[in-house]
């Protein structure tokens, strides 16, 4: 049995009836109207609780919650950087895996947790993540993906989807708006062989709590992608990020599913997707898209669920 | 007991580190400061040394993850050089501004392009903004003794900064010399544990690294500010505290041959020796010459330097790297010393000199000329700095 298969034999997940009611990430922070991407986090926050030490990488949620002498943070929280969060959280585990040992301190059961935006994680921190990913510290890693660099006013980043208008992928008479595919970090992080990968989206706040909390169970290093909306960036009304999250999953824009040690788990099908006009029509970063592009951009969905598909049924034995 | 033997500088600094009972090494390799975390590596993986040795995939990862560490309440070092130091340089801006006094060995090399291994001070004077305390070594033994001294200074809670040691690469790093570590029972007396203001901690959570608005960021700038400057008395107060149990006594600025001179040269490391045996041979010829070498260039000893080379005549300061300041002032350290004897309305003349980079040797003979080339110039005549030993 894999390292994360047998921590999470015994996992009991959340249900409606036994949420958490800790809230280490405290409201009062001054994150935008309908940002989904502070509502993931605060999600992933009560799935581990209090004992926890917080590694940001600079960005939103760095900003939105710590502007000094004020915190929005009830458990210990440090920012240094915004491409190092993986590294920082890498010296904190060695840190306190050293002085544990050496009975300098006696704090055995902490998670460490480190998060950042798309840019932090598929762009500027890929080798920080990397490197901490590969050396096997006992960490989770979340990245809070809205598809661009939405703190310094929405430029493009290599997780921006294609055909996505931002302030650096304009459309225009040469340019349909963002020309390349999105990064696939959640790929990346699997082929580290890193114990417990998973996509996660706040649409589905158990889903996703369940999905932090295997990630803290699980010994060594485990990453979750986390699907962000963001209202300002993606020129969608503030009340529509919970839906436009929704309708993501259900069009297979964006699926949800686990790899535990290596192996493929679907969290969701989607039997009857939604096309993927639907997904795009209340989000004005995707509105000059001709139909002829949408078409192509919905093929290339299609054929990535299949792919995805595949791998579940493949490593399920199905 | 501690005893004297003969070891290479880099293994022995290593030794060092170990016998301060550090919780974290994070470190990358880069020559020539490989032999120093080679040797860190060795230590844990023998059961020698109970830390965790981190081998990050860069520098900019090895600060990043002392930091972490560091903010957890570990004991923290790291060593790195020239492009590493410059890769990790954003981060070392943070670790002084956060107040973590980690401890970074320095195997003072050339800065890139041309690609230079060998020893100059490029990286020393690249680092010397960035809020960190500087030490300075001028050969092994120094480089033991200032190793232990800097985790006395920079976990003292009057500092709370991290430190540099500063050793010229290959020059000392890579050179074995007789010298005398001390043990683990005399460190451990010398250096209490480390117990940090604030540490990263479930049972009573702090926030680090918030943002600094401008309401705030120029108050903030100014406290650091203010902790580097009261740093300085506590510096020679450990200094002193340190010759009292080892009889090695450090001083901010050190002289030698300077009463009754009327010419001093000014160096930072291991040049200052080969000065020493240049400037015996000139005392032999009738030359009033001395030498003060700085120990600690942050915070920067204006009052104990003025004090050391005020009287003199002629100055001979060296720099041993480029400033690229346009021609018309002086390298950083000549630029530092003369901004120091403004102050005090002091204008003696004044030759700089750069010299010694990238590994170029500098000889007893480069020394003499440099002292000729002062005394004999008319004032004024002396261009804001010149290089020399340069192949024409």
């Amino acid at each position: 049995m894999g390292l994360a298969s047998e921590a999470l034999k015994n996992f009991k997940g959340f249900n409606l009836r036994n949420l958490p009611e800790v809230e280490p990430l405290s409201p009062g922070h001054r994150a935008c109207q309908g940002c989904g991407e502070v509502l993931a986090l605060r999600q992933a926050l009560k799935a581990i609780g209090n004992n926890v030490i917080v590694v940001s990488a600079t960005g939103c949620m760095e900003i939105v919650t710590s502007p000094y002498p004020q915190t929005a943070w009830r458990v210990p929280w440090l920012h240094v950087a915004f491409e190092n969060a993986a590294s920082v959280v890498s010296g904190v585990e060695a840190a306190y895996k050293s002085m544990n040992r050496k009975k300098i301190i006696d704090r055995p059961d902490v998670t460490f947790l480190a998060y950042g935006g798309d840019g932090a994680t598929a762009d500027i921190g890929l080798q920080a993540l990397s490197g901490a990913l590969e050396r096997g510290h006992n960490f989770v890693y979340l990245c809070l993906d809205n598809e661009a660099y939405m703190n310094t006013g929405i430029q493009r980043s290599s997780s921006t989807p294609f055909g996505a208008s931002t302030t650096t992928s304009p459309p225009g008479r040469k340019s349909s708006g963002q020309a390349t595919w999105k990064k696939n970090v959640v790929e990346i992080a699997a082929a580290h062989g890193a114990p417990y990968v998973a996509t996660a989206s706040p649409a589905y706040p158990i889903d996703l709590m369940n999905k932090v909390k295997k990630a803290s169970l699980v010994p060594g290093p485990t990453y979750i992608h986390i699907y962000s909306p963001c209202p300002t960036g993606w020129r969608c009304g503030i009340e529509e990020s919970v839906e436009i999250a929704r309708l993501a999953v259900l069009s297979k824009v964006f699926p949800l599913y686990e790899v535990i040690d290596g192996e493929y788990y679907l969290s969701r099908n989607v039997a009857k997707p939604k096309p993927v006009s639907e997904y795009f029509k209340p989000q004005r970063r995707f509105r000059h898209l001709t139909e002829a592009e949408v078409r192509f951009i919905q093929q290339r969905i299609d054929e990535e669920y299949e792919k995805l598909l595949q791998k579940c049924r493949v490593q399920n034995g199905k | 007991m501690s005893k004297r033997i003969g070891i290479e500088v880099s293994l022995a600094v290593a030794e060092t580190v170990g016998l301060c009972d550090v919780d974290v090494v994070a470190a990358y390799p880069i020559t020539p400061q490989t032999h120093i975390v080679e040797h860190l590596s060795e230590l844990v993986a023998d059961g020698h040394l109970d830390a965790e040795f981190v081998p990050v995939e860069s520098e900019h990862s090895a600060m990043s993850a002392c930091i972490g560490s560091s903010a957890s309440g570990g004991r923290t070092f790291t060593s790195t050089c020239s492009q590493g130091y410059a890769l990790m340089s954003e981060l070392c801006y943070i670790a002084s501004a956060l107040r973590l006094p980690i401890v970074m060995a320095v195997a003072n090399r050339a800065l890139s392009a041309p690609i230079n291994i060998w020893n100059d001070h490029s990286d020393l004077m690249y680092a010397r903004d960035t809020g960190w305390i500087q030490l300075i070594s001028e050969n092994g033994q120094e480089a033991v003794d200032m190793t232990i001294l800097a985790f006395r200074i920079g976990e003292d809670k009057r500092v709370s900064l991290p430190v540099q040691v500063n050793l010229d690469g290959f020059t000392m790093s890579h050179v074995i010399e007789p010298l005398t570590i001390p043990d683990a029972k005399e460190i451990r007396e010398f250096l209490p544990p480390f117990n940090p203001v604030l540490r990263l901690d479930p049972a009573s959570p702090v926030s680090m690294g918030g943002v600094g608005l401008p309401e705030i960021y120029t108050e903030c700038r100014k406290a650091q500010d203010e902790a580097l400057r009261a740093s300085k008395p506590v510096i020679q107060e450990i200094f002193d505290d340190f010759a009292r149990q080892f009889g090695r006594h450090y001083k901010l600025v050190e002289t030698y041959r300077t009463e009754d001179a009327d010419t001093i040269i000014v160096a930072l490391g291991s040049i200052a020796q080969t000065a020493m045996t240049a400037i015996d041979a000139m005392r032999t010829r009738g030359r009033k010459v001395g030498i003060a070498h700085i120990r600690v260039f942050r915070p920067f000893p204006a009052a104990e330097l003025v004090e050391a080379i005020g009287g003199a005549k002629n100055l001979v300061l060296l720099d041993r790297s480029t400033a690229f300041a346009g021609g018309e002032v002086s390298g950083p350290v000549a630029l530092e010393i003369k901004c120091a004897l403004f102050d005090k309305g002091l204008a003696p003349k004044v030759g700089n000199f750069l010299v010694g980079l990238g590994g170029r040797d500098v000889t007893d003979q480069n020394f003499e000329e440099m002292v000729e080339r002062v005394a004999s110039a008319k004032n004024g005549d002396l261009p804001a700095y010149e290089f020399i030993n340069v192949r024409e």
